[in-house]
C-alpha cells in the first residue's frame, strides 16, 4: 500500500483528503463523523464576526443528466449561521479529541484591517493548524463587500492577506474565486500577500435550472431566486484548468495548491495531484454520497500508485505540468487516425452520424447482403478529432491511433503556412 | 415478469381473488422512475436495427429519446404516427423476435432494451391524459371508404384513411370492434378493457363510422359496398379454424381454442367458467400456448400440450413455450393426435409416438392414451372463403399486388387475410396503414 501521507504548506496529513469549508465541515458531529470516516482534515466552515449570518429555506438546486445522475448542484447558502464562539468551542474539543487530524480555520470579513485581524486571531487561538482566507464566496456575502467581493480585486487579496499574515503566525491559504477572468492575478495578489497556499477553485456563478411553472430560477425562494456557487463533477475541468495554470506560471510555480473542484474519485484526486496540487478538498460528493465516499478515494489512490510504483505522493506530483503548454507549442505534424474494432463492434451507428453529420465524413456505412452493418474510417477523410471515440459505448472499441511520420516537431509559429511567419 | 400464483381446484372454480391474481397483467407496467432508467440504457443507435425489425418502422431511439428527456406524449406522438395500435402493439407483440431481438445490446452480452414496455409507458401516459385527438385530419377528399372488419387492420386503415381526409364506414360481423385484440389476445395481455379504450381513442379521429353485426356475404354484398364507396378494404382475418379429422372430433367437450378464449375474453366473470380438470391442448402456436396457460390459470388441474413435432420446430416463440411451462403446462412431444374417446363427452385421448425418418415425419406404431375432460383444437386458423369468393386466392389468402389490391379492382386487402409478415398484430397495423396510402392514391391523392 503505497503511503498516502503528505504535506502542505508546512502542514502534515495522513491522506491528502480534507474536507473543503461547506455544510460538511459546518459542526462538532459533522466532523468528527468525517474523521471517524477516514479524512485527513477539514475545512472548517466559514466564520465571520457576530452576529451570525440568517439562511434562506430553499438552498441548494441541482443539475442532472437524463438518468437522475447529478452532474453538478448549486447553492445559495452564506457562511456559519452560528455564534463564533459556539464554532471555536467545538474546534477546541476536535482537535483535543483528534490530534492527528487536521483543522484549518476558514474566515471572512469586510475590508477593515481590525476585523480581519482580530478575528484571524481568535480563530487561530482555537488551536487550528492553518487559516483560509475565503474570498471566494460567490452570493450573498459579495453583497455585503465580502467573499468574491473582495477575491475580484487583486490589490484587495494582496492587502488581506497581509493583514492576515501580520496578525497570526500559522500558515495562510488563500481561497481563489474561479470569477475572474485570469486566476493568475489573483494567485500572485495573494502570494505576494504572503500566502503559505492557495486554495481553488470556490463555487462558479450560476442559475442551475430554471422552475416553468413557477418561471423562477431554482432553488426557489418564495417565488424569486438568486444566482448560486456551483460544484460538483460538472466544475472539476474548470478547476483543473485554473491549478494548470498557478502550477505552470514561473511567478507561481512554487505556491502550494490545495486543489478543489468536483473531486469525486481517486482518479480526480489523481488528476489534480498530477497538475501540481499538494493537497485536496471535496464537498459536493460528501454531500451527496456521504463521508464514505473518501475510502475509494484512499484505497483506488493507492492502488494506482502501487500499479504506477509510486511509493509517495511526491513521487508523481506535478508530473502533467510540463505537458501543459499553450496551443502554439504543440506538434502541427502529428497526426492521429479512428480505427474501429470490427470484432467489439456492436454497430450502433453512434459515430457514423457523428462524424457524417457534424464532423468530416470520415466513417463509411455499409450494410452487408445478410444485414450486418460495418463501419470503417476512411483515412484521408480522418482528421483525428476523437469525435467517433467519444460518441462509442463500447469501451476501446475505437482507437486513436498515432500515424508513423518522419516528420520534425513543428509548431504553429514555425509552421510555413502560418500568415504571421510568411510576413515575417 | 410477474409470476402470481397459479392454482387448481378443478372445473372452473379457481376464487374470484385467484381469478384477478392469474389474469392481471402479465408484465407490470413501468414507473415513471423504471421507464427513465430503462430508456437510458438506449444507446440511441443511428439508422437502428430495431426500427427495421418492427413491422411498422417506429422510430424506436426517437421515442426512447423522448422519454429520457420527460417528454413522454411526444414519445407516444412519435409511437403512434407509424402505428396507431402501438399501446396493444406495446402488450402483444412478440418482442424477443421483433424489435428487441435487433437490439445492438444483445451483442454486447446485455439485455435487450424493454421496447415493448417503454412503448407501453409512453402510449399509456398519453391515452390516460385523455386530451385531444393526437392527429388531424387533411381537408376533406369527398370519397368514402368500405373497411370490412374493425380488427387492427381495418381499424388501422380507417384511421389512415380517415387522416388523408377520406369518409370511412367499417363493417363489422361482430357485436364489439377490435377484432383479435377483442376476441383473441391472452387476458393478461388486455387487461382493464384495453382493446375497447383504444378503439375509441382511435376513432377520436373523427371520420369513421362503424356498423356493427354488418357481415360481408351474409345480407352485406361486395357490390353494395362497391357501389356505396369509392373503394373497399378487406380485413376479414381467419374466420376458421382447422380441424383434427379424427374419430371423436365432434364429441362434447372438445373445442376450438380460439372459440374458448373468446369466450373467457367476454366473460364478467372468469371465476364462473368452466374449464376442465384434464384439459389436453393440441397444437405449438401462440394460440396452443395462450389457450394452455389460460386454463391452467382458470384452474385447471392438469393441462398437457401436444404436438407432433419436437420442441425446435415449434412455431410459439422461446419465450412463450417458457411462459407455459413457468405456469405448468406438461407439454408433450412427438405425438399425434389419433381418436377422441368418451361415451358423448370426451373422457381420454389417444395418441401415436412420432420420429423423423430422414425429413419425413412418420408414425411408430407406439400408441398411449391420456385422460381428458377438455380437448382444445390450436393447429391453425384459415380465412373463410365464403366473403370473397370469385377473388384470386393462393394458399388460402387473398392475392394482392405491390399496392394491397385485391384481383377484383378497388378492392384492397390487409392484415391475416393476406401473405405479408407473419400472422400478428402490429403486421395487421402495417398492412392497413401501407393500404390506406394505396387507396389514397388509387382514389387520386397523394398517397
Ligand atoms: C388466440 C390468438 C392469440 C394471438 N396472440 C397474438 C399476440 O399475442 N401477439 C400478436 O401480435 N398477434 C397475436 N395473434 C395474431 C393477431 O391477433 C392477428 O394477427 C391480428 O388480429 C390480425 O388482424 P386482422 O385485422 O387481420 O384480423 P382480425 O383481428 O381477425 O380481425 C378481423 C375482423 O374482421 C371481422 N370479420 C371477419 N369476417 C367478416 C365479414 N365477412 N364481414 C364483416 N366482418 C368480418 C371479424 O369479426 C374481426 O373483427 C393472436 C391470434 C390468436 C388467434
Ligand atoms: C452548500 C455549500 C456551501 C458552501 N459554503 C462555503 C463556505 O462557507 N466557505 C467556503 O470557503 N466555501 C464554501 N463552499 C464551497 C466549497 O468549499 C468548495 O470550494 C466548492 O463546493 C467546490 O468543491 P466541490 O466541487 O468538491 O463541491 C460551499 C459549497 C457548498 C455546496
Ligand atoms: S476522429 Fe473525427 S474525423 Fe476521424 S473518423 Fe472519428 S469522428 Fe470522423
Amino acid at each position: 500500500m503505497a503511503d498516502l501521507k503528505c504535506t502542505i504548506a508546512g502542514i502534515e496529513t495522513i491522506n491528502p483528503f480534507w474536507l473543503a469549508s461547506a455544510p460538511p465541515t459546518d459542526k462538532y458531529i459533522n466532523v468528527v463523523r468525517a474523521f471517524e470516516a477516514g479524512w485527513g482534515g477539514v475545512v472548517w466552515k466559514t466564520l465571520a464576526v457576530d452576529p451570525p449570518v440568517i439562511n434562506t429555506s430553499s438552498r441548494y438546486g441541482a443539475h442532472k443528466d437524463g438518468n437522475q445522475g447529478i452532474l453538478g448542484i448549486n447553492n445559495i447558502e452564506l457562511i456559519s449561521d452560528r455564534p463564533l464562539e459556539t464554532n471555536l468551542e467545538e474546534i477546541r474539543r476536535v482537535r483535543k479529541e483528534w490530534p492527528d487530524r487536521v483543522i484549518i480555520g476558514s474566515m471572512m470579513a469586510v475590508i477593515e484591517e481590525d476585523v480581519w485581524k482580530d478575528l484571524a486571531k481568535k480563530i487561530a487561538a482555537s488551536g487550528v493548524h492553518g487559516m483560509e482566507l475565503n474570498f471566494g464566496c460567490p452570493h450573498g456575502m459579495c453583497e455585503r463587500g465580502m467573499g468574491s467581493a473582495i477575491g475580484q480585486v487583486p490589490e484587495m487579496v494582496e492587502q488581506v492577506t497581509r493583514w492576515v499574515k501580520e496578525a497570526i503566525d500559522i500558515p495562510v491559504f488563500v481561497k481563489l474565486t474561479p470569477n475572474i477572468t485570469n486566476i493568475l492575478w489573483s494567485a500572485e495578489a495573494a502570494q505576494r500577500g504572503g500566502a503559505d497556499a492557495v486554495s481553488l477553485i470556490n463555487t462558479i456563478n450560476s442559475i442551475i435550472t430554471v422552475d416553468l411553472d413557477k418561471m423562477a430560477p431554482t432553488p426557489t425562494v418564495d417565488g424569486k431566486g438568486t444566482h448560486g456557487g456551483y460544484c460538483g463533477s460538472a466544475v472539476k475541468p474548470i478547476a483543473l484548468n485554473m491549478v494548470a495554470e498557478i502550477s505552470r506560471n514561473p511567478e507561481t510555480k512554487d505556491l502550494p495548491i490545495s486543489a478543489i473542484g468536483g473531486i469525486e474519485t481517486w482518479r480526480d484526486a489523481a488528476e489534480f495531484l498530477a497538475l501540481g496540487a499538494d493537497a485536496l478538498q471535496v464537498c459536493t460528493a460528501a454531500m451527496l454520497y456521504g463521508h464514505r465516499i473518501v475510502d475509494d478515494m484512499k484505497t483506488g489512490l493507492s492502488d494506482w500508485m502501487d500499479a504506477q510504483g509510486y511509493t509517495s505522493i511526491d513521487a508523481f506530483k506535478g508530473m502533467a505540468v510540463p505537458n501543459v503548454v499553450d496551443w502554439n507549442e504543440l506538434n502541427m505534424n502529428f497526426d492521429t487516425k479512428a480505427f474501429i474494432d470490427p470484432e467489439s463492434c456492436i454497430e450502433c451507428g453512434r459515430c457514423h452520424i457523428a462524424c457524417e453529420d457534424t464532423a468530416h465524413q470520415a466513417i463509411v456505412f455499409d450494410v452487408a447482403e445478410d444485414g450486418k452493418r460495418s463501419f470503417t474510417v476512411d483515412n484521408d477523410e480522418c482528421v483525428g478529432c476523437n469525435l467517433c471515440q467519444i460518441v462509442c459505448p463500447v469501451p476501446d472499441c475505437i482507437e486513436m491511433r498515432d500515424v508513423p511520420t518522419d516528420k520534425p516537431y513543428m509548431t504553429w509559429p514555425e509552421h510555413p503556412l502560418n500568415p504571421i511567419k510568411a510576413a515575417t | 415478469m410477474g409470476h402470481r400464483p397459479v392454482t387448481s381446484k378443478g372445473c372452473g372454480h379457481a376464487s374470484p381473488a385467484e381469478i384477478n391474481a392469474n389474469f392481471a397483467d402479465l408484465h407490470e407496467p413501468f414507473s415513471g422512475l423504471q421507464a427513465k432508467a430503462e430508456a437510458s440504457r438506449c444507446l440511441y443507435c443511428y439508422d437502428a436495427p430495431c426500427i427495421q425489425a418492427c413491422p411498422t418502422s417506429i422510430d424506436i431511439p426517437g421515442f426512447i429519446h423522448e422519454i429520457t428527456t420527460g417528454n413522454n406524449s411526444g414519445a407516444a406522438k412519435t409511437i403512434l404516427s407509424q402505428n396507431i395500435m402501438g399501446g396493444t402493439c406495446a402488450r402483444a407483440c412478440p418482442t424477443e423476435v421483433l424489435c428487441e431481438q435487433a437490439c445492438v445490446l444483445n451483442a454486447s452480452d446485455e439485455q435487450p432494451v424493454e421496447i415493448g414496455l417503454l412503448q407501453r409507458h409512453a402510449v399509456d401516459h398519453l391515452m390516460a391524459k385523455n386530451e385531444a385527438h393526437p392527429f388531424k385530419r387533411a381537408e376533406s377528399s369527398g370519397k368514402t371508404i368500405a373497411v370490412v372488419g374493425a380488427g387492427p387492420s381495418g381499424l388501422s386503415c380507417a384511421h389512415r384513411a380517415a387522416m388523408l381526409g377520406h369518409d370511412v364506414v367499417v363493417y363489422e360481423a361482430k357485436p364489439k370492434s377490435g377484432g383479435l385484440n377483442e376476441y383473441g389476445l391472452a387476458a393478461y395481455k388486455m387487461v382493464d378493457d384495453f382493446a375497447r379504450r383504444e378503439v375509441d381513442f382511435l376513432l377520436g379521429i373523427g371520420g369513421i363510422e362503424i356498423r356493427h353485426e354488418q357481415r360481408l356475404g351474409d345480407t352485406l354484398t361486395l357490390d353494395t359496398l362497391k357501389a356505396d364507396h369509392d373503394a373497399v378494404f378487406l380485413g376479414i382475418g381467419l374466420g376458421q379454424t382447422n380441424g383434427l379429422r379424427i374419430e371423436g372430433e365432434d364429441m362434447g367437450g372438445v373445442l376450438d381454442a380460439v372459440d374458448f378464449i373468446e369466450a373467457l375474453r367476454q366473460s364478467n366473470d372468469k371465476s364462473k367458467l368452466c374449464v376442465g380438470e384434464d384439459v389436453i391442448v393440441i397444437g405449438a402456436g401462440n394460440t396452443a400456448i395462450d389457450a394452455a396457460v389460460q386454463s391452467k390459470r382458470l384452474g385447471a388441474d392438469n393441462v398437457t400440450l401436444v404436438y407432433r413435432r419436437g420442441e425446435a420446430q415449434m412455431s410459439a416463440t422461446e419465450f412463450e413455450v417458457d411462459l407455459a411451462r413457468t405456469n405448468g403446462v406438461n407439454i408433450r412431444l412427438w405425438s399425434a393426435p389419433v381418436e377422441i374417446t368418451g361415451r358423448g363427452a370426451v373422457e381420454a385421448m389417444k395418441f401415436e409416438k412420432m420420429t423423423l425418418d430422414g425429413d419425413k415425419l412418420v408414425g411408430t406404431g407406439k400408441h398411449y392414451e391420456l385422460p381428458a375432460d377438455m380437448v382444445l383444437k390450436a393447429i391453425g386458423q384459415k380465412m373463410d372463403t365464403g366473403p370473397v369468393n370469385g377473388f384470386t386466392i393462393d394458399g388460402n389468402k387473398l392475392t394482392i399486388g405491390d399496392n394491397f389490391e385485391t384481383s377484383v379492382a378497388g378492392v384492397f386487402a390487409g392484415g391475416d387475410c393476406i401473405k405479408s409478415g407473419e400472422d400478428l398484430t402490429v403486421q395487421a397495423v402495417e398492412d392497413g396503414k401501407q393500404a390506406a396510402h394505396a387507396i389514397d392514391t388509387y382514389l387520386g391523392g397523394e398517397g
